[in-house]
C-alpha cells in the first residue's frame, strides 16, 4: 500500500517537474526543475529496488550534470529574448501534436503488449552494489572500460571545442 | 499493486514530455536539457524491466546511458558555448547551416 | 578396319591443325618470317595428310563413312549442341581439295608475298581462313557450318584489305564483308527457321545434319514443317549462298575482292569461300530436294550469273578481274547444276575448277610478280619471257574453257547433259557461256602472252617456289577428269552424250575462232564492235549498273533517307527527350525536394519522429 502512494506521489511529482522543465521561461527554473524530476526518479528507483543506480542517478545526474548545465548558463548569460519558445507557430503546434501522437501510440503499445500479462514474483536484492559491480566486472567488462575511452574522446573533445579561437576558424 | 505497467506508462509519458520540449524549445541548452529527460525516461523504462525480470544487466544499461549522458552533454554544451561564441546566438531556429 | 581412336585423332586434327597454326603465328613471334611460313604450311601439309589417310582407308573399304565425332560444347536448357566432325565422301572430298589446293598456294605464298611487311600477319589470316573453310567442311550441324560461315567472312575481310593502305583495298575488304553480311542475315534466319521446325518437342530441336535430314520425311507428314515453310526456308537459306559464292545480285563484292594479294585470290576462288555457298547447297541437298520451287530458284540464278558474269569477262581489262569473272561464270555452273539435281555434277565441277582456277590465280599472279602489270593491254609477248608461266596459264585456260580431255570438259559436260534433260532454255544459256568462256580466255591468252611486248616491260621468270605449285596444279587440271569423283560421291557419271558434247565444243570453237580472229589476227577491229553496240558496251563496262544502283542506294535511300530519320530521332527523341529530358526532371525534383531540407534541427526531428509512428502503425498492424 505504502508502495501505491509513493509510486503516485513521485510520478505525479516527476510529470510535474518535466512539464516546468518544457515550459518555464527562464532557463535556471528548467534545470531546477529537471533537478526535481530527477530526484522524483531515483526514488522511483528506489522502490524499484535499484538503490546502486538511484544513488548514481543523484550524484551523476544532480551532481555533476546539471551543475554543469548551471555553469553553461550563468556563463552565457541568457536573456529573454534567446529563450522565447521556437519562433515558429508551425513547429510548435507540429511539434506538440507529433509528440502527443507518439505518446499516446508509446502508451498504446504499453497498454496492449502488458494485457493480461501477469508480472511474476521476482527475488530481491537485485541492485545491490554486489550484483551490479559481479556483473560490470565479468559479462559486461568491455563494454565497461570502452565507457572510459566514450568519456575521455568526450573531454578531448569538449576542451578542443572550447578552445577554438575566431582566429582558429 | 503497482505493476510494470505503471512504470512504463509514466516512462513513455515522460519521453513524450521530453519529444515536445525538443520540438518546441528554441534554445539548444533548453534541448539538450530535454535530452536529458528523454534519457531519464527510457531509464526508467530499463530499471522497471529489471525488476519485473529480476535481470540486473537492466541496471547495468542505465549506468552505461547514465555515462553515455554524461558525454553527450559535455560536447553539446561545447558546441552550445562554441555556438553562442561564433554565430552570437543560441536559437536552433537560426543555425541552419546544415541544409543545401 | 580402322576404328576408334586413331579416325577420330585424324578427324580432329584435320579440322584442327590450321587453327593451331594460326594462334602459333602470332604466339611465336609475328616477326619471324619463316617460321610463320613454316608453321602455316604445315599446319595445312598435316590436315593434308590426315585426310590422305582417311581417304586412303576408305578405298581400301577399311574405313565406312559417314562417320561423325563430336564433343559436347553448347549446352543450354532445350538446346544442346555439339561440336562434331562429320566425315562422308562428300566433305572428304572438299576437305582435301582445301587442304590439297591450299598447300600449294600456301607455298607459292611464300615466294609472292616474300618481300612483304605484313607477312606473318598474312599467313596467320591464311591458316585461320583455311580453319573457317574447314569448319564449314567438316560441319556436322548448321550452328556449326555457320561459325565457319561467318569466320570466312571476317577472314576474307582481313586478306582482301591486306594492303589496308591502299584505300581501294581497305574498301574492297569493307565491302566484302558488308555484302555477306546482308547474305548471312538471310542465311541465318534461315537456320532458325529450321531449328523452331525441327521438332515440335523443344527439348528434341536440333540442327544436326543428320538427324535433321532422317527427321524431315516424317516431319513433312506431319505436318509441323509445312510445304511454304520448307520452300521459304530454303530461300532464306540459299540467300547466304547467293552472298559467299557471289551468285546475282550480291556478286558485286567478287571482283572488288581483287584488290588483295593474288594467292588470297587463289584461294578465295578456288578452295574456300565462293566454294562454301556450292559446298553447303550440296551438303544440304536433302533439303532442297523437297522444295522444288527453291531448286528452280536456284538453277535459275545459277544460270543467269553464269551468263551475265562471262559476258562481264568480255571487256574487262584487268587479268585478275577476267578471272574473277571467269569464277562467277563458273560458280553460276555449279549453282545451276544444284539447282538442276545434280549436286554431284555441282561438286564435281567444284573440284575441278579449284584446280584449273587456283592454276589460272596462280600463274596471273606469276605475271604481276613478274611483270608489275595485271592490266592485259599493258602486257604481251609473255610467253618467251616467263615460259612456265605461259605453259600452265595455257592449260589452266584450256581446261577452263572445258577443252576435250581436260578436266574442265568433263565436269562441264556434266552439267550441261544435265541441263539438257531438265530445261531447255537453261542448257542453251549453258552452251552459249561456254562459248563466251573461250571468248575471254582466248582473248586474255593472246593479248597478255603472245604477240609482241611493249616497250618498258621487263618480265622475268618467278621463283621456283611459285613455279612448282604451277606444275602441280596443272598437271592436276590434266587429269582431274579422270579420278573418278563423280562416283566416289556415289554417283557415276552418266553416258557420254555425243550431241551435247559436240554442241558445247562447236560453242567453245566458235568463241575461241572469234577471239583468235579479233586479236590475233586483227581482222575484226575490237573498236568497230564496241562502237556498233554501243549500249551493249557500255552496259558491259559498267557491270550492268549494280554498284551505280548500289552506291545510289546507300547514299540516297540509306545514309540520306534512313540515316537522316535515325539522326533526327537520335537528336530530339533520344538526345532530346531521353538524355536532356530524363536530367532536366531530375534536376527539377532536387530543386523541388530540396526545400524538405531546411537545416533547422527541429524540423528534422519532427520527420524522425512521424517516420517512427508511421512505422510503429506499420509494426501494429501486421
Amino acid at each position: 500500500m505504502a508502495e501505491t502512494i509513493f509510486f503516485y506521489l513521485f510520478a505525479g511529482l516527476a510529470l510535474i517537474a518535466a512539464l516546468l522543465v518544457v515550459t518555464s521561461r527562464q532557463p535556471v527554473h528548467s534545470v531546477l526543475s529537471l533537478l526535481v524530476a530527477m530526484f522524483c526518479l531515483a526514488s522511483l528507483f528506489v522502490l524499484l529496488g535499484a538503490y546502486v543506480i538511484a544513488a548514481l542517478q543523484i550524484l551523476l545526474y544532480a551532481g555533476a550534470v546539471l551543475v554543469l548545465f548551471l555553469f553553461v548558463i550563468m556563463l552565457l548569460n541568457l536573456d529573454r529574448e534567446t529563450l522565447a519558445r521556437t519562433r515558429s507557430f508551425t513547429l510548435r503546434g507540429a511539434g506538440t501534436l507529433v509528440a502527443l501522437a507518439l505518446g499516446m501510440s508509446l502508451v498504446r503499445i504499453v497498454a496492449r503488449a502488458m494485457a493480461g500479462r501477469s508480472v511474476p514474483p521476482v527475488p530481491e536484492q537485485t541492485g545491490t552494489v554486489e550484483r551490479l559491480a559481479q556483473l560490470l566486472f565479468t559479462k559486461y567488462l568491455l563494454p565497461f572500460e570502452l565507457t572510459s575511452f566514450l568519456i575521455l574522446a568526450a573531454i578531448i573533445g569538449a576542451i578542443t571545442l572550447a578552445r577554438l579561437k575566431d582566429s582558429d576558424r | 499493486m503497482i505493476t510494470l505497467t505503471h512504470y512504463l506508462v509514466l516512462s513513455a509519458l515522460l519521453f513524450t514530455i521530453g519529444l515536445a520540449g525538443i520540438m518546441t524549445r528554441r534554445n539548444v541548452i533548453l534541448i539538450l536539457l530535454c535530452v536529458e529527460l528523454m534519457f531519464n525516461a527510457a531509464n526508467l523504462a530499463f530499471v522497471a524491466f529489471a525488476k519485473s525480470l529480476g535481470d540486473p544487466s537492466g541496471q547495468v544499461i542505465v549506468f552505461f546511458v547514465i555515462t553515455v549522458a554524461a558525454a553527450e552533454v559535455t560536447v553539446g554544451l561545447a558546441i552550445a558555448i562554441l555556438m553562442a561564441r561564433r554565430l552570437s546566438t543560441l536559437n536552433a531556429d537560426e543555425v541552419s547551416l546544415l541544409k543545401w | 578396319m580402322v576404328t576408334g581412336f586413331p579416325v577420330a585423332l585424324a578427324a580432329w586434327t584435320l579440322l584442327l591443325a590450321p587453327l593451331a597454326a594460326a594462334a602459333g603465328i602470332p604466339l611465336l613471334g609475328l616477326h619471324r618470317k619463316r617460321l610463320s611460313a613454316s608453321l602455316a604450311i604445315g599446319g595445312l601439309l598435316v590436315p593434308f595428310a590426315c585426310a590422305c589417310w582417311l581417304l586412303l582407308h576408305t578405298l581400301q573399304g577399311s574405313l565406312h563413312l559417314p562417320l561423325e565425332v563430336k564433343v559436347s560444347w553448347l549446352l543450354l536448357p532445350d538446346l544442346a549442341i555439339p561440336f562434331g566432325v562429320l566425315i562422308d565422301p562428300l566433305s572428304l572430298l572438299m576437305s582435301l581439295i582445301v587442304t590439297g589446293v591450299g598447300s600449294a598456294i600456301f607455298i607459292y605464298s611464300t615466294g609472292y608475298m616474300a618481300h612483304d611487311s605484313g607477312y606473318s600477319r598474312y599467313f596467320t589470316m591464311l591458316s585461320l581462313f583455311a580453319f573457317s573453310m574447314l569448319t564449314i567442311v567438316l560441319a556436322n550441324n548448321w550452328l556449326e557450318l555457320f561459325i565457319g560461315w561467318e569466320l570466312v567472312g571476317f577472314c576474307s575481310y582481313a586478306l582482301i584489305g591486306h594492303w589496308f593502305e591502299k584505300p581501294q583495298a581497305a574498301d574492297a575488304g569493307k565491302k566484302a564483308f558488308l555484302v555477306n553480311r546482308v547474305a548471312d542475315f538471310g542465311f541465318m534466319l534461315g537456320i532458325l527457321a529450321l531449328w523452331a521446325h525441327s521438332s515440335p518437342l523443344a527439348a528434341e530441336r536440333t540442327l544436326n545434319y543428320q538427324l535433321l535430314q532422317t527427321r524431315l520425311p516424317s516431319l513433312l507428314q506431319s505436318g509441323w514443317l509445312s510445304h511454304e515453310t520448307l520452300v521459304l526456308t530454303g530461300l532464306l537459306i540459299f540467300c547466304g549462298v547467293l552472298g559467299k559464292s557471289a551468285q546475282m545480285p550480291l556478286h558485286v563484292w567478287l571482283p572488288d575482292a581483287m584488290e588483295g594479294p593474288t594467292p588470297v585470290s587463289a584461294l578465295i576462288h578456288a578452295a574456300t569461300m565462293v566454294a562454301a555457298g556450292v559446298y553447303m547447297l550440296c551438303r544440304n541437298f536433302w533439303l532442297f530436294q523437297g522444295a522444288p520451287a527453291v531448286l528452280e530458284t536456284i538453277a535459275w540464278v545459277g544460270g543467269a550469273t553464269a551468263f551475265f558474269s562471262a559476258a562481264l569477262a568480255v571487256v574487262e581489262p584487268d587479268l585478275k578481274r577476267i578471272l574473277a569473272y571467269s569464277t562467277l561464270s563458273q560458280l553460276g555452273y555449279m549453282v545451276m547444276a544444284v539447282g538442276l539435281g545434280g549436286h554431284v555434277a555441282g561438286m564435281y565441277h567444284l573440284t575441278t575448277h579449284a584446280f584449273f582456277k587456283a592454276l589460272l590465280f596462280l600463274a596471273a599472279g606469276s605475271v604481276i610478280h613478274g611483270t608489275r602489270r595485271q592490266n592485259i593491254r599493258e602486257l604481251g609477248g609473255l610467253r618467251r619471257s616467263m615460259p612456265w608461266t605461259s605453259a600452265t596459264f595455257f592449260i589452266g585456260a584450256l581446261a577452263l574453257c572445258g577443252f576435250p580431255a581436260l578436266s574442265g570438259f568433263f565436269s562441264k559436260d556434266e552439267i550441261l547433259v544435265l541441263a539438257h534433260e531438265h530445261n531447255a532454255l537453261l542448257y542453251w544459256i549453258g552452251s552459249v557461256t561456254a562459248g563466251l568462256t573461250a571468248f575471254y580466255a582466248t582473248r586474255a591468252w593472246c593479248v597478255a602472252f603472245l604477240g609482241q611486248a611493249p616497250e618498258h616491260l621487263h618480265a622475268h621468270e618467278s621463283p621456283p617456289v611459285m613455279l612448282i605449285p604451277l606444275v602441280l596444279l596443272s598437271v592436276l587440271s590434266i587429269v582431274g577428269g579422270y579420278l573418278g569423283i563423280p562416283a566416289f560421291l556415289g554417283e557415276p557419271a552418266g553416258a557420254f552424250h555425243w550431241d551435247v558434247a559436240a554442241t558445247s565444243l562447236a560453242a567453245i570453237a566458235t568463241g575461241a575462232g572469234l577471239a583468235w580472229l579479233i586479236y590475233r589476227r586483227k581482222a575484226i577491229a575490237a573498236e568497230a564492235i564496241a562502237r556498233r553496240c554501243a549500249w551493249l558496251h557500255r552496259l558491259l563496262v559498267n557491270r550492268y549498273f549494280f554498284d551505280d544502283v548500289y552506291t545510289w542506294y546507300v547514299e540516297q535511300v540509306q545514309q540520306r533517307l534512313i540515316a537522316g530519320a535515325c539522326a533526327l530521332f537520335e537528336r530530339f527523341i533520344i538526345i532530346g527527350l531521353a538524355v536532356n529530358g530524363l536530367a532536366w526532371l531530375t534536376q527539377l525534383a532536387g530543386r523541388a525536394i530540396r526545400r524538405v531540407q531546411t537545416g533547422r534541427v527541429q524540423g528534422y526531428v519532427l520527420g524522425f519522429c512521424c517516420g517512427i509512428i508511421a512505422l510503429l502503425y506499420l509494426a501494429g498492424r501486421f
